[in-house]
């Protein structure tokens, strides 16, 4: 099967490409990228007006698989990243049970082989059952295919064992992902520590805790000579520290979500849970150093931390509701509509970000648009209007804090190994 | 009743954020009529005859619980309880179910207090019944604002350009989150004292509120002094070092008091830990009006319920 995709705006910034063109596609790889290619027999694809970039990468997901699938599971999760130009993601071990061994890891991937849509990474934990006592055995999933090792969702209390493995996967050459957060000063904080949290009442997790542990993580791996990535980056001192770091030469990278880049702590109300997530929303100067470290590159990549929730776990108090919330199907939207249509940042800026930045840190050989390369393309229509609606949504997830909102911008076609998978925002199975 | 068409009918009173000047004026006036009828020898009136409310308490509470039922009875109200710990709640049923139960019961006002934070606004946007917050978490406490006002105004006759000075435990105190709102409302100067560990690191920026560090500082030259409780669970998470230092260095006494200004007017939320956060002589001086604010409080819930379900109107007080 042969894809013409034409006329498009071709942002390639992997190979520092920004051009309209032409991409054909045929056996599942990326035959050739030009201006008036010719093929015969090849679908067309009219691209005029519409950008074509490498299928997007997102390494912070959370499938929910196994255990815990009334939230979400590899057929859900796969679609909504489809529908919102993923072809790629990569999911946390912070599941029922937690994926902390080899045959979990393969087992996943033959549940992503049956089940899902797009490709689908699998992120070990780094220590047994995530209790950050003792390393998992984190040799033995590499072997398994696991990209990453992470505790997510929790910090590495122990410093003996974060260096451990640091030392220990330098073997391996994998990168351990680092939820940042000192546990015992964010203790039942449900939100940002700021004005609006004494306003509220409401018990605060301040950025100090983000920005204590991210310094400790990352004189652990300037020490172990090792890699660190620092997840869902959120305080600006932080940002700064990881700034630093990178001209000392550590091998730390970082990511940031769209709501840390977009939302604040002003938008928090007690009776709706779905802004309660971690990090908490920051308070405005924070959203300013994201978008800083973004463009020069402290900042590597943008994930979603796509984390939903089933809606009666949170239709409830907000003290008692889990944090996150759904992210795959609503951030080119919100990125496009506040950034990109803001001014803040250019497109190639964010393609980047969501293409060939985090392709680079997990060393994936995807990313690029390349010529025998597996052709993932996304197909982004940025002036195309629509508003959030949970309904529509591929997501078990209800609770966004993104709905109802008017977004300008949107992934309109996912092609996955040289399959449409996504058309219009309809999952074509 | 209603002057210059201010109104609270069939609204909730989730906080004293959402109360302006004139709402609270109307609310204060009502309260001094009602408080006439506690003080008769038969205190029932027909004023909420066929309404129905129910104290839902998720937390325990004697005075709160207590002054809103006999509110409701003295206005002729049916009022029921129902608590977390003898309910479908503790067979795990959650807020909102209980909520939707109650509405179809076919109340007309459900009176919530619940330790976390927003879940009064969380009852206002599943459910048609006006809502009374009556404690959410450390958020606000609109009821007990209203009766520390009331208390104020009927010793001071003003309330604008009061000093008031609000010590101890700011940070967790619904308590002080409803008293600095209508406080400022009302044009009265706030000032917050306690340990820095029970003080929120944020609101010092917010107009008309001034922090300090030492007790001496925020009761000099005041009018009104608001002692908060301490709860001495905090202690045990160190965010101060004991009791008795507590009482030396924060507590008001004698000496502390004599700094504020002569005719200051000594408040406390209650219950007291009499020798931690007041010493007993201040509590029972000449200065303290800690008995009268629990019988203000059931006057202020009786405005509050007539105003909320009648709109002031039906006010047959002489009947």
């Amino acid at each position: 099967m042969k894809l013409m995709l034409k006329g498009g705006r071709i942002i390639n910034p992997g190979k520092n490409f920004d051009q309209i063109g032409d991409v054909l596609i045929e056996n599942g790889k990326i035959k050739e990228i030009g201006v008036g290619l010719k093929a015969e027999n090849a679908t067309i694809i009219e691209a005029a007006g519409l950008v074509v970039t490498p299928g997007l990468i997102d390494m912070h997901v959370h499938l929910r698989e196994p255990g815990q699938e009334a939230k979400e599971d590899f057929s859900s999760g796969s679609k909504a990243a489809a529908a919102g130009g993923y072809t790629r993601i990569a999911c946390m071990p912070n599941t029922k049970p937690v994926v902390d061994n080899a045959i979990l890891v393969n087992g996943l991937k033959e549940r992503a082989r049956q089940a899902a849509v797009v490709h689908i990474d699998i992120i070990g934990a780094l220590t047994k059952n995530q209790k950050g006592t003792e390393l998992a055995e984190v040799g033995d999933m590499t072997q398994a295919g696991a990209v990453a090792f992470s505790d997510d969702g929790h910090y590495v209390q122990s410093s003996k064992v974060l260096l451990n493995g640091l030392d220990y996967l330098r073997t391996f050459d994998k990168r351990i992902i680092s939820h940042a957060e000192e546990t015992t000063l964010v203790e039942d904080g449900i939100m940002n520590e700021g004005n609006r949290s004494a306003m509220l009442g409401m018990k605060g997790r301040p950025t100090v805790a983000e920005d204590i542990a991210v310094a400790r993580d990352i004189l652990l791996a300037e020490y172990a000579d090792a890699k660190i990535h620092i997840a869902h980056i959120s305080s600006k001192n932080a940002v700064e520290i990881v700034r630093q770091a990178k001209k000392r030469g550590v091998k730390v990278t970082a990511e940031v979500t769209p709501q840390h880049l977009t939302m604040t702590d002003d938008l928090v109300n007690a009776f709706d849970t779905s802004t309660k997530v971690n990090p908490p929303l920051r308070s405005k100067e924070h959203l300013a150093a994201m978008i800083e470290g973004l463009k020069d590159g402290t900042i590597d990549a943008i994930v979603t931390d796509h984390s939903p929730h089933a809606y009666e776990e949170k239709d409830v108090e907000y003290n008692y509701a889990p944090s996150g919330f759904p992210g795959l199907e609503t951030a080119v939207g919100v990125l496009l509509t506040d950034l990109y249509h803001e001014g803040k940042l250019d497109l190639p800026e964010i393609i980047e970000k969501m293409t060939y930045g985090p392709a680079k840190v997990f060393d994936l050989a995807a990313g690029v648009l390349d010529v025998g390369a597996a052709a993932d393309v996304t197909i982004i229509d940025p002036n195309l209007n629509w508003t959030v609606d949970a309904e529509k949504f591929y997501t078990r997830g209800t609770h966004s804090p993104f709905l109802g909102r008017h977004l300008k911008g949107k992934a309109v076609m996912t092609i996955v190994d040289g399959k449409i998978v996504m058309k219009d925002g309809k999952i074509i199975d | 009743m209603s002057k210059n068409n201010v109104s609270l009918s069939g609204k909730s009173i989730l906080g004293l954020e959402y109360f302006n000047a004139d709402e609270i004026k109307l609310v204060l006036e009502t309260a001094k009529e009602m408080k006439n009828i506690i003080n008769r020898d038969i205190k029932k009136v027909p004023t909420l005859r066929g309404k129905s409310i129910v104290n839902l308490f998720y937390e325990p509470s004697t005075r709160t619980r207590s002054s809103f039922e006999l509110a409701g009875k003295y206005l002729g109200a049916d009022v029921i309880n129902i608590t977390a710990g003898t309910s479908s709640i503790v067979k795990g049923e959650s807020l909102r179910d209980t909520l939707l139960t109650v509405e179809a019961m076919g109340v007309d006002a459900i009176v919530m207090r619940h330790k976390s934070e927003g879940a009064a606004e969380y009852a206002h946007q599943v459910v048609k019944p006006a809502i009374i917050n009556a404690g959410d978490g450390a958020h606000a406490h609109p009821s007990q604002g209203l009766l520390d006002l009331f208390t104020i105004s009927q010793h001071k006759n003003t309330l604008k350009d009061l000093k008031v000075a609000i010590l101890g435990d700011i940070l967790h105190s619904r308590v002080a989150r409803s008293d600095i709102w209508g406080m400022r409302e009302m044009g009265m100067e706030v000032h917050l004292a306690g340990p820095k560990t029970l003080l929120p690191r944020f609101l010092t920026a917010e107009k008309g509120i001034f922090v300090h560090d030492r007790i001496e500082e925020a009761v000099e030259a005041a009018d009104v002094i608001n002692v908060l409780r301490i709860q001495l669970e905090r202690q045990k998470s160190g965010l101060f070092p004991s009791p008795r230092e507590y009482a030396r260095i924060f507590g008001l006494n004698r000496e502390r008091l004599a700094r504020a200004k002569d005719d200051v007017l000594v408040l406390h939320p209650g219950p007291m830990n009499k020798g931690l956060e007041i010493s007993p002589d201040v509590a029972y001086s000449d200065h303290s009006a800690i008995q009268e604010q629990v019988q203000n409080g059931v006057a202020v819930r009786m405005a509050l319920l007539t105003l909320v379900l009648m709109g002031g109107k039906n006010l047959e007080i002489n009947a």
